[in-house]
């Protein structure tokens, strides 16, 4: 069982990104980590080899700095990594993501690929759908349970009322929720064996790929702050925050 | 002649109601205005959508659109588009449309907007970020069909009373793309006003501690009345509550009269569902919490020493 596992390195998933004057996200020379949302896509991966044989490979686009991501998914237990690494990819749009990660996806025979629903970092969400049309392979997306057997993926999908059950033939593409699973920590053993697992590393052309593949296809023009909403009034819970707060619904006219 | 479509997305009653906020906006943005209806129920939508703005409605009933996730209604879009050529087509950001639109887009070749918030022409899109304090502006390059998925929310729907032409859609989907099938559909029962609908929504965080303090939240909506139930991405992927709970860029987009938080920081993925609600409402034990500088009254303090004196004091007041 060959499952790939897309990761990506997002700027600290707890502060707020910093922005460079083309408007982009700073990704080097800033702290950052694996998506938390790739840990849960990780997790699964792991689970599913562990019960049914088979490596898992995390397959990521992004500068040097993404290696601390990479060395995050291989702690925790992945076998093998390929960083998808070029200066002609600064600014690489969703499409043009697809493409450099379908390429070297394509390059080994797989089963399965899993990845997070959406980053933390952009939110589009349409990564994995791009990469599945690309592959030619078909999808579950929004996974909280994922099992894999007799060469059929199943999963449950969330939806607003509650779940659908999905059931796929494999090679299939499934994004996961982080209802799927708590990610493992990594052991000191794992952080350790990290070190001697193999991670290659490609640039456009080992892919066959060219910078026109990659050109971006929206621009940011600019930005400007949003109009402060005025900080009302904050209190300290004392005896009468529950009277103040009554009040306040009192005047909104919902009791 | 611009021509601007819209991925219509079908429920037992009809049209989403984001596809009628779709339709809206897309009348702004071209005078060619049509909706694409796929699965069950799409020849039946027909006239709601030319009410709101449709002029032509492409409809295929084929159970296969609902059986079979993504795949044939991606295929079905894609030779549409080829036929007729629209400059932008308008979806959603839930799962099904969000995830047909990835797969148009990887056949197309066209830019992808996710996550707008105004889409003010052809060219050009809007959508916010960092928690919606920036505004970013995007230029949409690249060949036509544009695709735009537009916030819940983001336009408000106005009726034209026009009507629809429909169009049959003549599409064989192959065999191919009839993989990923749903066998199953599970509806956990819910009580209550949606939190769509309800006056009042009352989330919860991490700062409830553990599910069982979630029953807090159940007995102060019953006690405001009107009022729904929600929780941050934490809490559902805790497994507290189902996902049907959720407020936020992957769950749902509220804007009730009043929003409650309680125990909820304020992260990004949260505050873009419910930024809008009239009034807003947070209690949370950390003075710093990002979601007080949203809140038209914040509470600095512990939610399970506040919650039980609120609804002591409501029911006291409703007598």
């Amino acid at each position: 069982m060959n499952v790939v596992v897309l990761v990506k390195h997002v700027p600290d998933p707890q502060g707020t990104p910093k922005l460079d004057e083309g408007f982009l996200v700073q990704r080097e020379g800033v702290e950052g980590a694996l998506d938390p949302g790739d840990e849960y896509a990780v997790e699964a991966g792991l689970q599913i080899v562990e019960r049914e044989g088979g490596e898992v490979t995390l397959v990521s686009m992004g500068p040097e700095v993404a290696m601390t991501a990479i060395r995050r998914g291989l702690s925790m237990g992945a076998h093998r990594a390929v960083l998808i690494n070029d200066p002609a990819l600064r600014g690489a749009d969703v499409l043009a993501t697809a493409r450099v990660l379908t390429a070297a996806i394509g390059r080994q025979p797989f089963d399965l690929i899993l990845s997070g629903v959406d980053s933390t970092d952009g939110y589009t969400g349409t990564l994995p759908m791009a990469v599945a049309e690309l592959l030619g392979v078909p999808s579950a997306t929004f996974a909280r349970k994922v099992e894999v057997a007799g060469g059929t993926l199943r999963i449950e999908r969330q939806t607003d009322l509650g779940y659908d059950a999905i059931e796929c033939p494999l090679p299939a593409l499934a994004s996961v929720t982080g209802s799927a699973g708590e990610p493992r920590y990594p052991t000191l053993k794992g952080i350790m064996g990290a070190k001697s697992k193999p991670v290659e590393q490609l640039s456009l052309g080992d892919l066959g790929l060219s910078a026109t593949d990659v050109t971006p296809t929206q621009r940011v023009t600019g930005v400007t702050p949003a109009a402060e909403k005025g900080s009302g009034e904050v209190i300290e819970a004392g005896d009468d925050a529950a009277a103040r707060i009554a009040d306040f619904l009192a005047e909104a006219k919902v009791i | 002649m611009a021509t601007i479509w819209v991925y219509a997305e079908l429920t037992p009653d009809g049209p989403h109601a984001s596809t009628l906020e779709l339709l809206t906006k897309a009348r702004s943005l071209g005078d060619d205005v049509a909706a694409v209806a796929l699965g069950p129920g799409a020849t039946a939508a027909a006239p709601a959508l030319g009410e709101y703005g449709a002029q032509t409605v492409y409809a295929n009933d084929d159970p296969v659109f609902a059986e079979f996730l993504t795949q044939p209604a991606a295929q079905a879009l894609a030779e549409l588009v080829d036929a007729y050529a629209p400059d932008m087509i308008m979806f959603s950001t839930s799962h099904d449309a969000r995830d047909v639109a990835g797969r148009l887009q990887a056949k197309t070749g066209s830019t992808l907007m996710s996550n707008a918030t105004d889409v003010p022409s052809l060219d050009r899109a809007q959508t916010q970020i960092f928690g919606d304090t920036v505004i970013v502006d995007v230029s949409l390059e690249g060949p036509a069909p544009k695709i735009v998925l537009a916030r819940p929310k983001s336009f408000a729907a106005e009726p034209t009373g026009g009507t629809a032409e429909i169009v049959t859609v003549e599409v064989d989907i192959p065999e191919d793309l009839k993989k990923a099938r749903r066998v199953e559909r599970h509806e956990e029962t819910a009580s209550g006003p949606k939190l769509e609908e309800a006056r009042v929504v009352i989330s919860g965080g991490r700062g409830l501690q553990e599910k069982a303090n979630f029953a807090l939240l159940d007995r102060l909506a019953e006690a405001i009345g009107n009022a729904a139930v929600g929780a941050s991405r934490a809490v559902v992927d805790s497994g507290w509550v189902p996902y049907s709970h959720q407020v936020g860029q992957t769950g749902k987009t509220v804007k009730p009269d009043v929003y409650i938080a309680v125990g909820i920081s304020g992260a990004t993925q949260h505050v873009v569902g419910m930024k809008g609600s009239r009034r807003i409402v947070a209690i949370n034990k950390d003075a710093q919490a990002p979601i007080f500088k949203l809140a038209d009254l914040g509470v600095v303090g512990d939610a399970l020493t506040v919650l039980p004196k609120l609804i002591d004091e409501i029911n006291a007041r409703k007598g």
